[in-house]
């Protein structure tokens, strides 16, 4: 293996502006460890090589001639397979989209391309973003890159695991609830969910709109906030998106200590391994001495929570998921000659059985009758989370909690769906409450698993958690 | 069977597009009449991924239709997503607003022949239109042109009670929302279009009948005759002890009957969800202001004004101001003409029926027909003369004045002149003149017609009249035995 692969963004940057690699050498390195390793992790979906050497040669042009863009540009990266890519197939994992051509870049796309990285190919995922292991992808297994044997976390499985592997020097996942932190978590690399709003949405195919996330996976903070830099700012095509206000993460640095929340429930959760908990008690520890203040908090019930998680995610999911009707695109049922029987047909073949699920759940939670008892519900119970998070980041600056109950599980699906949903746990509070949120790998389990834990900051500062990140970096 | 021991109670929906250059949450052209499918983007074709972006000026005219019908224009609203499949709804959901519409308590008075009577609006909402299905032998196609075009859907109270009314309703409410350039109005493009709700009780009865809604109606006529119709049949089941069945029907214009498009078990359920990808609507106090502000004169208030200002009928001020364009060029004639009821005579009887565009496009200029009320009211020509320089004007311009002297075109009102061919005319046509004077005086109609037509229309009628009169007391008809 090639060792300019495991440079950091800043190395690269320097490397390819010194002259010491191209950015064409630097993407043929990437693409023969995706070529070594793939059989095994199976991260890509799709591989956009030609197209990638071919940028990779107009950056070495700008780069040779002084006018390189800026960070990113050069450096080969890959997306999740639900962000949109004129041209190249963008599937969900889905047999509903499997030859799906979009006419159109997502924002972010268009931002990594203006800003000169090199796209390798688009990644796995649980359909739909709708898992967390990467199972229920219907196109392609993804394994874990530490061990084969062991799911790479979902649903951006890909995204994790083409980074641990270093098939990429980045990637791009989505974060619904969890989506990002806790593949990150279980392949060991940075997983970052930013504000709600501080990245566009724009052509990344939505789950559930309110809470879904464009996250990154990267191997350190600093390349982090690099890519984060990058992709922030308000988008006219999202009009959910508002503008940073420290866009370059400078005001983050306090004279005054640096106070900890510590939520006690998460901690000791029947779902939290002892490890996870050992391992997270030490990474308190080590704040504690490097001079934070640590505190105690208590949120609302982690039930009451996942409750509302699940039925907002579904309720949303279910609407967001309708369009996929076969009438303009996608798998369509064409022999049926009926409307309702080409409906049925079309998405009975083109759905897999988690996303069906969700649907019916997602359908059933907004009958008229049903609506009160469950939905409306659940928005109020987010209310009151979102509500007691802010409050309690009005008293800390961040709230530690282990980013997931276990360290990566067995591939096969041994989960039910209800073990598998209590496995969101930690990662849901911060997506309830739009609330920018860092899984950072800190220790390993007694297999050698990477174990991690997740920082949660007020809204805008990604700043600060990237600069708590540092610090596990460092003593590292 | 009797009508009279029934009362029927009308609601009307009305959906308006709005006129915006774009649609409503991308930047597609809204223009009418273009090849399928050519104006659309990933946004309004629903493509995965793409997120909608409100256009403002849908918000702003959507809320200056709230102004004008005297509605609480709301300082926040939401938009909802209103759920059911079908292929020319692209997301499976049409962006509406259910909950917190923009514009709430309006009403609009109208006038009927029992008086004044004010109109009822619950409710002005935006939201976007669905694609067009085109049916064909043995397929359907879609065109996603229409997706995505701005709409307001006006919900007026069930304060209607006759079809004629719920027309007069929509006339109105039609020459409002034209007059402020909320849309351009046009039924026969689908511009405008309306649902009806009809039901209907006994006279007494405090309870409501079951409904039917009639879909889609895309003319004033129609809908007057719909209601009429379906007010008819639901009349008759109830006095043969027959209920009525919660149904949507649509009106079949070459039978004059509705029919049956769906039984409805119960209302539907569209599963609202709020717009997750949308912020608020917020309008400021300063910008509902400023929209006010922009309102023009509404066709009320300025047929008041054409009456007080220029004398002309109460009935011709308000055809004059049901288009905007019509009465802005009535108003120009005006101006500068000491006739301007005969000016609005001219227009409204003889003009308007040339040029039928909407809005009103006059192919002669304010200043000619202002010219030619002149002339008609100095009695420089008659009305039968004006009439034809008014259709000549239509084909091309020309010098009134020059014309009339020119090709002699002048009436005639020297007596000597005239009263020789009154007497001509009554040698030639001694029948009537008998008629006349055995008592049938409408035969001085068919001499009036004469002398007319041996003038060349240019004697002048009112002293042709006379002259008549006076000189058929004194003739002395050959008696024919």
């Amino acid at each position: 293996m090639s060792e300019m692969i495991k440079r950091s963004l800043a190395e690269h940057r320097r490397a390819l502006d010194g002259g010491e690699y191209t950015s064409v050498e630097l993407t043929r390195a990437y693409l023969d460890e995706i070529d070594r390793r793939e059989g095994v992790v199976g991260a890509y979906l799709t591989l956009n090589a030609e197209a990638a050497l071919k940028s990779a040669t107009e950056a070495d042009a700008r780069i040779s001639k002084g006018v390189a863009r800026g960070a990113l540009d050069g450096i080969p990266y890959a997306l999740k397979d639900n962000f949109c890519t004129k041209g190249l197939r963008t599937t969900c994992a889905s047999k509903m989209l499997e030859h799906f051509i979009p006419p159109y870049d997502a924002s972010v796309v268009t931002r990594l391309n203006d800003a000169g990285a090199i796209l390798l190919g688009k990644l796995n995922m649980d359909e739909f973003a709708m898992g967390s292991a990467t199972e229920t992808s219907a196109l392609g297994v993804t394994r874990n890159p530490i061990d084969p044997d062991r799911v790479p976390g979902g649903s951006s499985g890909g995204s994790a695991a083409a980074v641990a592997a270093y098939e990429a020097a980045f990637s791009l996942g989505s974060d619904t609830g969890g989506s990002v932190r806790q593949p990150a978590a279980f392949c060991g690399v940075l997983g970052m969910k930013p504000t709600y709003g501080a990245i566009s949405r724009y052509g990344m195919i939505a789950m559930a709109s309110s809470l879904d996330c464009v996250g990154l996976v990267t191997h350190t903070a600093d390349d982090c906030g690099a890519v984060l830099s990058c992709l922030m700012g308000v988008d006219e095509r999202d009009t959910t998106t508002v503008a940073h206000p420290d866009p370059s993460f400078k005001s983050m640095k306090k004279d005054a200590p640096l106070r900890i929340a510590v939520v006690r429930e998460l901690l000791e959760d029947e779902a939290v391994s002892l490890e996870v908990r050992n391992s997270t008690e030490e990474a308190i520890g080590l704040l504690r001495e490097c001079g934070f203040e640590i505190g105690e908090v208590s949120l609302p019930s982690p039930d009451a929570a996942l409750a509302a998680y699940c039925v907002i995610s579904a309720a949303e999911a279910a609407s967001n998921l309708a369009r996929y009707d076969g009438i303009r695109f996608g798998h369509c049922a064409a022999t049926e000659k009926e409307l309702l029987s080409l409906y049925a047909k079309g998405r009975s073949e083109g759905f897999g059985s988690e996303v069906k699920r969700r649907i019916l759940f997602g359908t059933y939670m907004m009958t008229e009758d049903k609506r009160v008892l469950y939905y409306d519900r659940a928005l109020e119970a987010r209310a009151r989370i979102r509500e007691r998070m802010l409050q309690i980041l009005k008293q800390y600056d961040m709230i530690l909690t282990p980013t997931t109950p276990t360290s990566a599980f067995r591939t096969g699906g041994s989960l039910t769906p209800m073990q598998r949903r209590r496995a969101d746990l930690c990662a849901i509070y911060a997506s309830l409450s739009g609330l920018p949120a860092l899984s950072v790998p800190f220790g390993h389990d007694k297999d050698g698993l990477p174990l991690a834990i997740q920082l949660i900051g007020a809204h805008f500062c990604e700043g600060l958690l990237l600069q708590t990140a540092k610090l596990f970096e460092e003593v590292r | 069977m009797k009508m009279n021991d029934f009362e029927a109670v009308i609601g009307l929906e009305v959906h308006a597009e709005l006129k915006t250059a774009s649609k409503i949450f991308c930047s597609c052209s809204t223009a009418f009449g273009a090849s399928p499918n050519t104006q659309c983007c990933p946004i309004c074709m629903g493509l995965p991924g793409a997120l909608p972006c409100l256009n403002r000026r849908a918000v702003e005219l959507a809320a200056m239709a709230g102004l004008a019908l005297d509605c609480t224009v709301s300082p926040l609203c939401r938009t909802d997503r209103k759920q059911y499949f079908y292929p020319d709804l692209p997301k499976a959901y049409q962006i509406s607003q259910a909950e917190l519409p923009l514009c709430r308590n309006g009403f609009l008075t109208i006038k009927t022949l029992a008086g004044e009577r004010r109109i009822g609006i619950s409710r002005i909402h935006i939201e976007e239109d669905a694609g067009k299905l085109i049916h064909s032998e043995g397929s359907t196609l879609i065109d996603y042109n229409r997706s995505g075009i701005p709409l307001i859907e006006i919900v007026s109270e069930p304060d209607l009670h006759t079809g004629r009314e719920a027309a007069d309703y929509l006339r109105a409410l039609r020459a409002v929302l034209v007059s402020c350039g909320v849309t351009d109005g046009k039924m026969q493009e689908g511009s405008l279009r309306c649902d009806v709700n009809v039901s209907v009780r006994r006279v007494g009865e405090k309870k409501l009948g079951v409904r039917t809604e009639i879909k889609n109606i895309n003319s004033f006529v129609f809908v007057e005759k719909a209601i009429e119709y379906e007010i008819q049949r639901h009349a008759a089941l109830l006095a043969d002890g027959k209920e009525v069945p919660f149904e949507t029907r649509r009106y079949d214009e070459a039978s004059g009957k509705t029919v049956l498009m769906r039984v409805k078990e119960r209302a539907e359920d569209y599963r609202f969800m709020k717009e997750p990808d949308l912020p608020p609507i917020y309008l400021r106090e300063e910008e509902i202001e400023a929209l006010r502000a922009m309102l023009p004169e509404l066709p009320d208030a300025r047929a008041e004004r054409l009456v007080r200002e220029y004398a002309i009928a109460e009935d011709d001020a308000r055809i004059l101001c049901s288009d905007r364009a019509l009465a802005d060029y009535f108003e120009a004639v005006a101006d500068n003409c000491r006739y301007p009821r005969l000016a609005a005579n001219l227009l409204l009887t003889d003009l308007l029926r040339r040029c039928q565009t909407d809005p009103f496009h006059s192919p002669v200029s304010a200043q000619r027909l202002s010219s030619l009320a002149a002339l008609l009211g100095e009695g420089t020509v008659n009305s039968t003369t004006a009439k034809k320089l008014l259709q000549r004007l239509c084909e091309g311009d020309f010098d009134l004045s020059a014309t009339v002297e020119c090709e002699s075109l002048g009436q005639i009102r020297d007596e000597a002149i005239l009263k020789k061919t009154v007497l001509e005319t009554l040698e030639e046509l001694p029948r009537a003149v008998s008629d006349y004077k055995n008592g049938k005086t409408a035969a001085i109609k068919s001499l009036q017609g004469r002398v007319m037509a041996r003038t060349q229309g240019r004697a002048d009628p009112v002293m042709t009249e006379r002259l008549l009169k006076t000189l058929l007391a004194e003739y002395e008809v050959e008696q024919h035995v």
